[in-house]
């Protein structure tokens, strides 16, 4: 009975989930201009897309940005990580709650709250709005996250690695590059990735910092979806949609032959 | 005539086309501690399993007072079951941990008060009622698993490995708590174990399983004295198998030589395992032995040494108090009830 | 001892990006255009209570029926075996992968009075119906939205709950309600609070959702920071006390479940 239900209740979630994003991909086929009406088979909103400079510019701002943020943020992040994590419980315990503030702050108030300080640099200086404080911004919304994924790594870490590392003649500057780096890497990794993935994906903070002349692509597609009916959306997604779902279905595939492979070397250890 | 409480018919479980039991027989009588006994992967738990509930078969039945409980779900059966790693319940306290079961059967609050006290007292368990599952040792967690189980009054209590995270010292300690936990309270006790050692200790009845079948089922000494196959006196304690050939009723060669031997029944030179146990291996001077050999190895044991020694192509291994020196050769001596003889196993299966 | 200097870049950076720029809200929160210190802010909030009001409400709404519907998909996939649970696990949450404002936008042309679900309802003579730019509509993205951020940390907890537990309690005589109420659920708690918290907190801070599908008459506290700051009413003290006034439904809300600086909360 309770199998039953919690089987419909998934899959009404999971229709629920899929039906809208697979009604924009149909749609991004279509013919015509409607959003209802699905009159023939085309591929002009896709052709569109690829002439419309104001989503290519975007497109190619959104990914500087999102490689400069993601890279600053996770030298910074990592190296704040390992300091922290020598710290005293109580001088841990403060840093890592103000770190966590951007991660709970809603994003509308992480973006006011960035937008003022900026401003105020525009009185002060010669300081606009663009380039430079997306990036400030991305940097200070991505650190957390690279902090948060490495710390668990550097608690996982054995002291004694260290230890052994010196006891074999390692200084602690050699210890630190050929012990500690490689044993986070993982940490490092993960956070990059999602720093990355938060920077692309940002709107929010985003539309308060950007100022009138840069535009990041999800500016571009708020600002499109005000017009009402535009099919290029459609086709952005589409391409969107199916970039992402080729990145995890290789992802899952690697990490299932990784899982075959272990359990086979399980059981030939077995017998 | 003894009392049969479980009954479990022609079982067949399998796991991805993979037979975890192969048509497995088990009567289980009243009120006797019975081990089920193999390695890992012989299919011990899952037969526990199926007994508990836990577990579908592929086809096959089981009974319960010859009631056919198949199809019953667990929480209907009256057995109860002391988990593998505990799985006591981490957001409860030692007291409601145990109170669970009555509780769910919503018995009066008095009544649940005083049988887990009871059974609290039966564990040794008094004055833990408050503390939280993480503050408790491995041994204090395993008394309150036991504890929840019991306080049901369960017909049959199912054990699987209970003792399998203990230190040795504690696990031979609750070894005679559990044996006279199920003597005081004359219930049926199930017990999984892969542990020889503990089967033969605890147990009024063994049943040896391997590769999803039952190999032998029988009181202790009967399992130890009398191994039905090779596999068996393998499993239960060392033995030296080799390969013989019955010439005769009481009559078996091997190693190069003839031996009489108790066993008979077996066809005319029949390819045969022999098994002897290490200790009943005599050594002798070389001249008085029917066997001579070299010692390849000695090691002090403690109550004995054991010795490797080659002869006649085999490594036979010995206990014995006397110690001999690396290099030596000795003879060896076995008396004729000591020569178990056994069909091949490949015959059998 | 020596690698605390690392960290100085970061704790200089996070004083400058983090904590000066939460002072500047509470600051202009408190003062007027010239700078003097004043409560007019605070008090002008009174005009906004009905708007405060609707984002909670809508918001504690779309909370709970994600912690419905997100119980008993997260319990399914937590029973799964290991492979399939990734698999389920990354259907669940590939949506979110796809930025929110098309997520969003899909909804606009599914529910449009002209949309999809009108013309399906039309082959039988039905409708249309008033689909868009209601509170139900704006619930409904909040729902669509953010229910990944229920299931997650749900699974998260169940999927660390022991089989051997589950059957424990099936052995000691619980059927599957009991099971679900005596022994999912608390040991589900932490789960279910940080699923609470990372719904509700976007939830009540948005201003898109609100916009593309309420149709502009169900403003929430989010659309009115919003237009205080690059709106046609640019008031930023204004917008600051509201901004403050927010920081603290969702301080309350994260203590009520205590969750403040707890690790475990992030995804």
């Amino acid at each position: 009975m309770n199998k039953i239900l919690s089987r419909t209740i998934t899959s009404i979630v999971i229709a629920f989930l899929y039906i809208p994003i697979l009604v924009l991909i149909v749609f991004s086929f279509n013919a015509s201009k409607s959003r209802a009406n699905f009159t023939g088979f085309s591929l002009r909103w896709y052709e569109k897309l690829f002439h419309n400079d104001a989503i290519m510019t975007a497109l190619l701002n959104t990914i500087i940005i999102a490689i400069i943020s993601s890279l600053l943020a996770t030298v910074i992040g990592t190296a704040a990580a390992i300091g922290i994590n020598k710290m005293k419980p109580i001088t841990k315990a403060t840093i890592m709650n103000v770190t966590y503030i951007p991660i709970i702050n809603p994003e509308i108030i992480t973006g006011v709250s960035l937008m003022l300080l900026f401003r105020a640099f525009t009185v002060y200086s010669n300081f606009e709005f663009g380039f430079v404080s997306l990036i400030l911004a991305h940097i200070t919304f991505n650190i957390p996250y690279i902090i948060y994924s490495i710390i668990p790594k550097l608690r996982q870490m054995n002291p004694n690695l260290v230890e052994a590392a010196e006891d074999l003649g390692c200084n602690a500057r050699q210890a630190f590059f050929k012990i500690t780096i490689p044993e986070i890497m993982p940490g490092v990794l993960s956070g990059f990735l999602m720093a990355i993935t938060y920077s692309i994906d940002d709107f929010i903070v985003s539309y308060f910092n950007s100022g009138t002349t840069v535009e990041t692509l999800p500016i571009t597609i708020y600002s499109m979806t005000r017009k009402k009916v535009s099919p290029e959306i459609n086709a952005l997604s589409t391409i969107i949609f199916i970039v992402i779902l080729a990145i995890l279905i290789i992802r899952n595939i690697l990490s299932n032959y990784k899982l075959r492979k272990e359990k086979q070397e399980y059981l030939t250890s077995r017998s | 005539m003894e009392n049969i409480i479980i009954s479990l018919k022609n079982a067949i479980v399998d796991f991805d086309g993979e037979q975890i039991l192969k048509n497995i027989n088990l009567d289980i009588i009243d009120k006797q501690f019975v081990t089920l006994l193999g390695p890992s992967g012989c299919g011990k738990t899952t037969t526990l399993r199926i007994i508990g509930g836990f577990q579908q078969m592929k086809s096959g039945s089981l009974y319960f007072n010859n009631k056919d409980i198949t199809k019953l779900p667990p929480h209907k059966r009256q057995v109860n079951t002391v988990f593998q790693k505990y799985a006591l319940f981490p957001h409860l306290n030692i007291y409601d941990n145990i109170a669970f079961g009555l509780k769910i059967k919503r018995l009066s609050d008095k009544e649940i008060k005083s049988r887990v006290q009871q059974t609290l007292e039966l564990v040794n368990l008094i004055g833990f009622e408050k503390r939280s599952v993480q503050s408790l040792s491995g041994g204090q967690q395993q008394r309150v698993a036991i504890a929840r189980a019991l306080v049901n009054r369960p017909k049959v209590l199912l054990l699987d490995e209970p003792l399998g995270a203990l230190d040795l010292k504690l696990r031979k300690g609750m070894q005679i708590e559990l044996k006279n936990i199920q003597q005081e309270l004359e219930i049926t006790f199930i017990y999984v174990t892969h542990d020889q050692e503990e089967a033969l200790t605890m147990s009024d009845t063994v049943v040896v399983m391997n590769d999803g079948i039952i190999q032998q089922i029988g009181t202790p000494i009967d399992i130890y004295n009398e191994p039905k196959n090779a596999f068996v006196a393998d499993f239960i304690g060392d033995s030296n198998i080799i390969d013989g050939i019955m010439r005769k009723d009481f009559l078996v060669d091997f190693a190069g030589n003839s031996f009489t031997c108790v066993d008979s029944g077996f066809e005319k030179d029949e390819l045969v395992d022999v098994v002897i146990r290490p200790e009943d291996i005599k050594i002798v001077p070389q001249a008085q032995g029917k066997l001579t050999g070299v010692v390849e190895s000695v090691i002090f044991k403690g109550v004995h040494y054991e010795m490797m020694v080659e002869s006649s192509g085999y490594e036979w291994k010995i206990q014995s108090t006397l110690h001999e020196n690396v290099g030596s050769l000795i003879g060896m001596n076995i008396e004729p009830m000591d020569i178990h003889i056994m069909h091949k196993m490949e015959d059998k299966l | 001892m020596k690698s605390k200097i690392l960290s100085i870049p970061y704790i200089i950076w996070m004083i400058i990006f983090t904590v000066i720029p939460l002072g500047l809200v509470i600051f202009f929160a408190f003062t007027t255009q010239s700078g003097e210190f004043t409560f007019s802010n605070i008090v002008a909030m009174n005009d906004y209570l009905d708007v405060l009001f609707r984002s909670i409400e809508f918001s504690v709404i779309a909370t709970i029926i994600c912690l419905i519907l997100g119980l008993p998909v997260s319990y399914l996939i937590s029973r799964l075996a290991r492979g399939k649970q990734g698999t389920m696990l990354m259907i669940v949450i590939l949506p979110m992968w796809i930025n929110f404002l098309l997520r969003t936008y899909a909804w606009m042309t599914l529910l449009e009075e002209n949309g999809l679900i009108n013309r399906f309802l039309g082959l039988f003579n039905v409708g249309p119906f008033n689909l868009i730019n209601n509170s139900g509509a704006v619930i409904l993205g909040m729902i669509y939205n953010y229910i990944p951020f229920m299931i997650l940390p749900l699974y998260s907890v169940m999927t660390k709950i022991d089989e051997s537990v589950v059957e424990a309690a099936q052995d000691l005589g619980c059927s599957g309600f009991h099971i679900i109420t005596r022994i999912i659920l608390p040991l589900s708690k932490q789960g279910i609070s940080t699923g609470i918290i990372t719904v509700f907190v976007p939830s009540v801070s948005t201003f898109i959702i609100s916009r593309m599908l309420g149709g502009g008459t169900n403003d929430l506290i989010g659309d009115i920071i919003e237009s205080q700051f690059l709106g046609n009413s640019y008031n930023p003290h204004l917008g600051s006390a509201m901004a403050l006034v927010l920081m603290v439904i969702v301080i309350l809300i994260m203590s009520l479940f205590n969750q403040f600086g707890s690790e475990e909360a992030v995804i």
